[in-house]
């Protein structure tokens, strides 16, 4: 279970990144999942994202729900303050926490179960606020922890291990976030840490909800012949569509030869995410292309990977809101009472 | 024509007003209820509505009492009838030898004319459609001639009723006269075709200068502002909506900032209850004082999500502006039907903290109280509310600020105090209160730690371990025992003052207050001693095991079907269940305090007689 730690082994060499904290600090419990399990690729990415974007651990906070990738976040960053929720409504606990706290760095963990099925609601209305955070949707189309039930992700044709096909659609979340006005989505594979470090790293700077959905196998309950959530499956259909590189604000990057098939994206810290096209036709900053794009491709039974689309000019619910620009939770008592004359003044006009 | 009357009845009546709703009557009757305050005579004023936005009978309530009763009154003198589909009700509400004033203009039929009451006609739509021009000024001015109306016949002070125009109509200069013109008519129509005034009517006394008039969900919005309280997320629910709305509204106008307007608070209205009661969940968990407002069917919902606050010890408030259940019910009915469920909500072993307020007043008070119970014990906090209380204007006194108040946030430990131990456990309790220290998001990279629905050690890791589990259920328990301890006790009116417990002794809480403590007085006055204890929190507080054991006979008045308090009572002190008898009055209308005298009297004769049982009788219905 999740309280296992791992010894705290420093090796001398391991690299350092700007706050002098090697990826060991980065890391969490002993991870208590199957072997091979995809959700562990995903978090071994995650540190690595981490590592490299130097952010502080304790800076972190991490949120998820119910069910095998929900308990991941137990995983990675130790130091960081971590909500293991109830089922499928991580999203709510996220808003609330940024509401207060805006200044931390939100990462969200779920699954398919835990957003496309009980949560599908909490998780449209975090899209629909763009709540700032990231949310990984480590999809495997199985639930794991009960033991092999279809997920609201399954492919109709797709069988279970006891070779039960699923006829019911699928949701897919890469659609649904589009249809939403999500701001950041992306679909990426457990099995491809090249092409999802990146991602993740320009989904920790997104200012708004970046969705990832990323393709992690269930080797216990959904890793076969039959399935279109399996590591095979999924390797001989990827289509990376929209390869990125993510370039912090500090790296120089006047080394870069200019290539009309890259498209640069601004993020608000100033930090870029940039595109390669490998379909000259891909826009990721047009909504509807990228709907009609996904969609075509799955007619072919492709799945589409890479940074789908980035709005950055989207206001995040604290901008819709218009609070302040500190943190809620950083203004002291006396700004927030109006205090004895105020409320003797406001008396007057209830008489 | 009425009869003067030798014996008039001064500034101790009641009257209402039959209207159809979305016809702008509530403001007329506003402003009848507030002259009559500013008149300074006590006054209640009790809005019956439907669950709609227009076209459907609604009526206003107010009763005028020298002796300041604010309770609901069982019997009117007077019905204002301006709804030709409720005139049969309407002429049957109104008590023998009172008085019904109907708009003539719809004659009222042969059938309806009932013996032992005068009937007054007044052409008010005649004569507003005569004057006025336009199908909504003619609909809005007839409230105001029926203002005029009352004016002359129970002689509400003009002056006063001019200077409140005034105010309204300060920057609407056509607007004022027209409301001027529809006053007068009224009012001269009345004067010159009857003997005015009534039997009864208004005097000016000086027995409201240091109150105001106030809803419950106002009250508890400001003290919300008051307490710091920045995130608020809610589902709208009828009758908690306003309370959020009015915490919008004062934070529109206390929380913006000087210099560039932006908002010191952030409220968000979720997609529905359950994520509204994480988003006050996560906002807490991170260090925010943060609530929701809610009705019945909301507290279903979020039940989830409590039993993970309760938990995982996160502070946050809710308060429950409860309506009639099962179900959706009445949504524009009151009662007390959420107590139980409110006690122990959610699944498991879990018990919470709950506040029963009793007016607007205490709204304000014991809302403020709510937060800081709840980041002292680090755990949801409910104040219990009830439409009556929350949508209804109160006469209480002026609400007063403390400015030397600070929040009590509890066990915190920061980058600071973390520097000064060892190893920080989230659920480690030092010093046997049963409550252990808490760290916020961000504060320390020595202050993390994972919240888990899940089991957990004292050190919040995971466990499966039945001694490691039980070491933290049974302190919670423990945390519990410490609040009982901590929350308001319960309000005394005892008959003795020397202490010696009278032979009755009447339990309430909440909404009924009003009502019990009226009919309290009526039965002393009738020779009994009574002596009345209202329950204003749980966990109980060990004086009320106290109060019910020294008293032979207890009454427990409460407004729901199945004695929810007394229920509670009965588990929580151990005492038998049937040492207790219920009155109840659960019909969805605030409570009278002849129920309450009735409920008693019946208790007390029924304990005379081998049979014995519970004072209910049915509830009466809008019209009576």
């Amino acid at each position: 279970m999740t309280s296992i730690t791992k010894p705290p082994v420093r090796h001398p060499s391991l690299p350092k990144n700007a706050l002098g904290l090697t990826k060991r600090e980065y890391e969490g419990a002993m991870s208590t999942l199957c072997a091979g399990c995809g959700h562990d690729s995903v978090t071994a990415a995650l540190v690595h994202a981490l590592w490299e974007l130097d952010l502080p651990p304790h800076r972190a906070a991490k949120m998820s729900g119910i069910g095998c990738s929900s308990k991941t976040t137990a995983y990675f960053l130790r130091q960081s303050h971590g909500f293991n929720g109830v089922h499928g409504r991580m999203p709510a606990l996220a808003t609330g926490a940024n509401a207060a706290n805006k200044s931390l760095a939100y990462i969200g963990i779920s699954g398919d179960g835990d957003s496309l099925s009980i949560g599908l609601g909490q998780l449209c209305h975090a899209i629909r606020r763009n709540v700032n955070m990231l949310y990984v949707l480590e999809n495997n189309g199985v639930y794991g922890l009960t033991k092999g039930q279809f997920s609201a992700s399954a492919d109709v044709g797709s069988k279970s291990k006891r070779g039960e096909p699923n006829v019911q659609p699928p949701i897919d979340p890469v659609l649904l976030a589009l249809s939403l006005g999500a701001t950041f989505v992306a679909r990426s594979f457990s099995g491809d840490k090249s092409q999802l470090v990146p991602i993740l790293k320009a989904a920790m700077r997104h200012t708004g909800f970046a969705i990832i959905d990323v393709i992690s196998p269930c080797v216990s309950f959904n890793d076969h012949e039959t399935s279109t959530k399996s590591y095979r499956y999924t390797r001989n259909h990827y289509h990376d569509v929209a390869p990125v590189d993510f370039v912090p604000l500090r790296r120089e990057i006047s080394a870069e030869v200019p290539d009309n098939s890259v498209v640069s994206v601004t993020m608000h810290d100033g930090s870029s995410v940039r595109f390669r096209k490998v379909d000259e036709n891909y826009n990721p900053r047009d909504r509807d292309a990228a709907y009609a794009y996904v969609r075509a491709r799955q007619g072919m039974g492709e799945v589409v990977t890479g940074l789908l689309y980035i709005d950055e000019s989207a206001a995040d619910m604290h901008g819709v809101s218009g609070t302040v620009d500190r943190p809620l939770v950083e203004i002291p008592y006396e700004e927030l009472c109006p205090g004895s004359g105020a409320l003797a003044e406001l008396m007057t006009e209830y008489r | 024509m009425p009869q003067p009357s030798s014996t008039a009845r001064i500034n101790d009546f009641a009257f209402k007003i039959g209207t159809v709703n979305g016809t702008g009557s509530a403001s007329a009757n506003s402003l009848l209820m507030q002259a009559i305050f500013r008149m300074g005579i006590p006054v209640t004023g009790k809005n019956v509505f439907p669950s709609n936005i227009q076209g459907l009978p609604t009526w206003y309530e107010i009763r005028v009492s020298k002796d300041g009763y604010t309770a609901r009154p069982e019997e009117v003198d007077l019905v204002v009838a301006l709804n030709t589909a409720t005139y049969a009700k309407d002429v049957a509400a109104v008590r023998p030898g009172g008085y019904l004033l109907y708009d003539s203009s719809w004659p009222l039929d042969d059938t309806l004319i009932r013996e032992g009451i005068t009937i007054l006609g007044i052409p008010f739509g005649r004569m507003c459609v005569e004057s006025f021009q336009g199908d909504r000024e003619r609909t809005l001015l007839r409230n105001i001639a029926y203002a005029g109306a009352l004016a002359a016949l129970i002689e509400i002070d003009m002056d006063v009723i001019g200077e409140m125009l005034r105010e309204k109509f300060s920057k609407k200069k056509s607007l004022l006269d027209a409301n001027f013109t529809a006053i007068r008519l009224g009012y001269d129509y009345a004067k010159t075709h009857y003997d005015c005034p009534l039997p009864f009517r208004l005097e000016k006394m000086d027995a409201t200068k240091d109150s105001i008039l106030l809803d419950g969900n106002s009250a508890a919005a400001l003290g919300a502002v008051y307490a710091g309280a920045t995130v608020g997320a809610w589902y709208p629910i009828t009758p908690s909506t306003s309370l959020m709305e009015a915490f919008k509204e004062y934070c529109e106008r206390f929380r913006l900032d000087p210099a560039t307007k932006q908002r010191k608070y952030c409220l968000i209205q979720a997609e529905d209850e359950l994520a509204a009661a994480g988003m006050v969940i996560g906002a807490g968990w991170a260090g925010a004082r943060s609530f929701t407002s809610t009705a019945g069917p909301g507290i279903s919902l979020m039940s989830e999500f409590i039993g993970l606050a309760y938990y995982t010890e996160i502070p946050g408030v809710f308060f429950d502006i409860q309506r009639t259940g099962p179900s959706t019910g009445m949504p524009t009915r009151t009662q007390q039907g959420d107590l139980l469920s409110i006690a122990y909500l959610s699944h498991g072993d879990t018990k919470h903290i709950a506040l029963f307020p009793a007016n607007p007043e205490e709204c304000f008070y014991l809302g403020v109280e709510a937060f800081d119970l709840a980041e002292r014990f680090q755990t949801p906090v409910f104040v219990v509310s009830d439409l009556d209380i929350g949508m209804n204007d109160w006469m209480c006194p002026a609400l007063k600020w403390d400015d030397a108040y600070r929040p009590d946030r509890g066990k915190v430990l920061g980058a600071e105090d973390l520097e000064k131990i060892q190893r920080f456990s989230r659920y480690f309790d030092t010093d046997g209160d049963g409550i252990a220290a808490r760290t916020l998001p961000g504060a320390s990279p020595k202050g993390g730690y994972f919240t888990r629905g899940s089991g957990h050690d004292k050190h919040a890791a995971y466990t499966e371990d039945s001694a490691d589990y039980l070491e933290v259920v049974d302190r919670l328990a423990r945390k519990l025992e410490t609040a009982s301890h901590a929350v308001p006790g319960p309000e005394l009116h005892l008959q003795n003052e020397n202490g010696s417990a009278g032979a009755i002794g009447i339990i309430s809480l909440g909404g009924c207050h009003a009502a019990v403590l009226e009919g309290v007085d009526r039965l002393r006055s009738e020779g009994h001693s009574v002596d009345y204890m209202r329950v204003r929190a749980f966990p109980f507080a060990p004086s009320i095991r106290d109060f019910i054991e020294a008293h032979e006979r207890c009454y427990v008045v409460e407004q729901n079907r199945d004695g929810q308090l007394r229920t509670l009572l009965a588990i929580e002190t151990g005492i038998a269940r049937d040492r207790m008898t219920s009155v109840l009055d659960y019909g969805g209308l605030p409570l009278t305090a002849d129920r309450v005298v009735r409920g008693v009297l019946h208790g007390e004769a029924s304990a005379k007689s081998p049979s014995y049982s519970p004072a209910r009788e049915p509830a009466p219905s809008l019209s009576r």
